[in-house]
């Protein structure tokens, strides 16, 4: 039999050098005449391991990492093809600790299989909600979406199963199936990591969002700053097409389905979802004004659902598995599982799927493991560049959306950019007031000059001029922006600035405060 | 043998000069798709490096959309250029998590090593020096695209490599 081996072809396995790994691999292999099959493969979101090499051994998989080109001779002298002892072994992959802790529901497959093999994908599970869905019809598809506690994970946490309903009950005519994947936020990869490690369970978890609301085409629309991503989801609907899982009569049912990929341009606000839709007609990505919702008149002024990579991933496995067994977990109103992302100064960056409910303080000690540069966290950043910014008090914060809510934070997407005490947070404010400077679509005055006049008024505080009242200036100005926003661009820009200046005034030339109020 | 999905942003393919032709045909194999505004402007910089003015006006008799649209659509997405890059392209990412790992440093680095200032192509033509803002490589940050490959962790070796392929 062929030797198999793993080397992941994820975005940030490659930007360590995966490829070059891989390359070196396949030079050792023809030069010491070894028959060796090698899958590039998703990560498992271990990414201070990657590139984590996976070889197949009659004892299961055994995970090496973080491997580098040079490293490949060595590793095959000591015997790594068996699984050999060697300074980089990792043992099971399954086993290291920051693994075996998650519930994976969503990613089960990411990084284990090769994905684009329909085959391995369906040996593990896929298309078992497909074919429920099928046996189930529309109706009855979209109730168990809503019976699962699912909410929207691109952001705002709306329930999916409403957003279906709605569409599903729009008379018959052309509907539109929209995946958001323009994930813009900073500290968030999930879904690039899920187009590129198990493209299939996008598929079909749209496939299956286009059978419950009588949708037959499907968009998704993807970030220019993902081309792996992009290659993946071609690569596989192609796969699925040939197939028959897209097209007309969907894997033999009545159902007719498709589905291409759409290359965004750089613009981070056509992640909000008019803006997106916008886009893909061609236009500028200027936010609409609600109503109409996109569930009535959306894409092409046709019903539209539109969600994020996540939440129509987390689908396949509500429809295989009952929605019971998705909603059994979770905290609150916040059901199911979460793909936390860990990010930016962090000693075990990555992915980590949980249930709800995990404290803000077990991800960032226990789990990530503290800073990689071994000083102190001082902030994190959660739910992207419109996210607050949180000290340490409030670390015993449990991940939930109402949790969030209560503090004026929020979960967004998933992102936990962690921060040592070297941050300068009144750095970090002019920096959320100029990201949306730079990306506001210009809709609304609040946004588009009062970002402007925020970076203006941030420096004068930040050089320290008349501190105190232009401080309040930018009090001003993030209400007004908070009043009079169109969308969340400009109307949560003022949590990051306004968390910042809350919670660490000694940033802001204003002395300990919070510390003495605690 | 391999499988998964290949290598990509090795190599890149010189730019071919703008001819109204080339960019007719462009057009032509996009027009049976919904919405193709983007497709095609993706596909014009893909082959020219740039969106040429010239083929504005082409792209809205196509479409049946004013001048003016098709120039209101251009310039608002970041991504597209109207001239040509530098011969080599650096995107940096500025955005916050890369900042959390160091970021600032090594965007001030970059730009030195590079002699070249952000959002600036360097007078010889030689690199264009861009800030992005996040590449989804924020466990791994900091980190930069260099002529289409990703480049994550960033240190001083990295800035190093990167110098010397932009002067190649
Ligand atoms: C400025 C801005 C950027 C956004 N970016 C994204 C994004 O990149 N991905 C995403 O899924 N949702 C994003 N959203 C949220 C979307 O508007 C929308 O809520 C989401 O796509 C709905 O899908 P869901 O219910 O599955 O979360 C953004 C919102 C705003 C205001
Ligand atoms: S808040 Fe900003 S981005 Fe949103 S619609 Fe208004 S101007 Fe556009
Ligand atoms: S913030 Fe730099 S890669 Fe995400």
């Amino acid at each position: 039999m062929t030797a198999r081996i793993y080397v992941p072809g994820d975005a940030a396995a490659v930007a360590l050098g995966a490829d070059r790994v891989a390359k070196a691999f396949e030079e050792a292999f023809r030069a010491r005449g070894l028959d060796v099959q090698i899958t590039r493969n998703g990560s498992r979101g271990m990414h201070w391991l990657e590139p984590m090499v996976e070889v197949v051994t009659s004892a299961g998989r055994i995970a090496y990492g973080p491997v580098k080109a040079r490293d490949v001779p060595g590793l095959l002298d000591a015997g790594f093809l068996d699984g050999k002892g060697h300074e980089l072994r990792l043992g099971d992959p399954e086993e290291i600790p920051f693994f075996k802790r998650q519930q994976r529901f969503t990613f089960a497959r990411c990084g284990l299989i090769d994905p684009i093999s329909l085959d391995e994908y369906r040996a593990n599970g896929g298309y078992k909600g497909l074919e429920r869905a099928i046996a189930l019809g529309g109706p009855a598809t979209v109730e168990e979406v809503f019976e699962s506690g699912l909410r929207g994970r691109g952001g705002a946490g709306f329930p999916t199963g409403i957003k279906w309903r709605t569409v599903g009950q729009t008379p018959p005519q052309q509907k539109y199936i929209v995946c958001n994947a323009d994930e813009g936020d900073s500290g968030t990869f999930a879904d690039r990591m899920i187009m590129e490690g198990d493209p299939f369970t996008l598929i079909e978890g749209m496939t299956i969002a286009g059978i419950g609301v009588g949708a037959t085409k499907g968009y998704v629309y993807c970030r220019s700053e993902y081309p792996h991503a992009i290659k993946a989801m071609n690569a596989a609907i192609k796969v699925a097409r040939k197939a028959g899982y897209l097209g007309q009569r969907v894997a033999g049912s009545d159902y007719d389905f498709d589905m291409e990929v759409r290359e965004g341009a750089g613009a981070y606000v056509c992640g909000e979802e008019t803006s997106l839709l916008e886009s893909i007609e061609g236009k500028r990505g200027l936010v609409r004004a609600k109503p109409p919702l996109p569930a009535h008149k959306g894409l092409f002024g046709r019903p539209t659902v539109i969600n994020n990579v996540v939440s129509l991933c987390s689908v396949p496995f509500i429809l295989a598995n009952g929605a019971k067994t998705y909603a059994d977990v979770g905290f609150g109103r916040s059901r199911g599982t979460m793909p936390i992302q860990l990010a930016g100064n962090v000693k075990h960056g990555g992915l980590f799927e949980i249930a709800f409910g995990i404290t803000l303080g077990e991800l960032l000690e226990d789990v990530a493991g503290g800073t990689f540069t071994g000083k102190p966290i001082r902030a994190v950043q959660v739910g992207g560049p419109l996210g607050a910014y949180l000290p340490r008090h409030q670390f015993d914060t449990p991940f939930d959306y109402e949790a969030f809510t209560k503090i004026d934070a929020l979960i967004g997407h998933g992102g936990v950019v962690i921060f040592d005490e070297d941050v300068d947070m009144a750095r970090m404010a002019r920096f959320a007031m100029e990201f949306c400077a730079v990306e506001s679509c210009g809709k609304c005055t609040p946004c588009r000059i009062g970002s402007t006049r925020g970076v203006e008024t941030l420096d004068k505080v930040i050089a320290g001029q008349d501190r105190e009242r232009n401080l309040q200036v930018v009090e001003d100005l993030c209400h007004t922006m908070k009043l009079g926003s169109l969308c969340a661009l400009g109307g949560f820009t003022p949590y990051p600035v306004m968390s910042a200046i809350t919670h660490f005034p000694e940033d802001f030339g204003r002395g300990h405060l919070s510390v003495a109020a605690e | 043998m391999s499988s998964g999905y290949a290598v990509i942003g090795e190599a890149r393919g010189r730019h071919e000069a703008w001819s109204p032709a080339r960019g007719s045909e462009i057009i032509a194999d996009h027009l049976a798709m919904e919405g193709a505004t983007l497709p095609i402007l993706h596909a014009m910089q893909e082959t020219f490096g740039y969106v040429p003015q010239d083929a504005v006006p082409l792209i809205a008799d196509a479409l049946n959309l004013s001048r003016a649209e098709v120039h209101g659509s251009m310039t608002f997405y970041h991504d597209f250029r109207n001239e040509p890059a530098g011969k080599h392209i650096v995107k940096v990412c500025v955005a916050e998590a890369c900042q959390a790992a160091g970021g600032n440093a090594t965007s001030e680095r970059i730009a030195k090593a590079l002699d070249c200032a952000f959002g600036e192509t360097r007078p010889d033509g030689q690199v264009t020096l861009e800030p992005i803002y996040c590449l989804g490589l924020c466990s791994c940050a900091p980190s930069a695209m260099v002529n289409g490959r990703l480049v994550g962790r960033l240190d001083d070796e990295a800035v190093d490599e990167i110098a010397a392929e932009c002067r190649s």
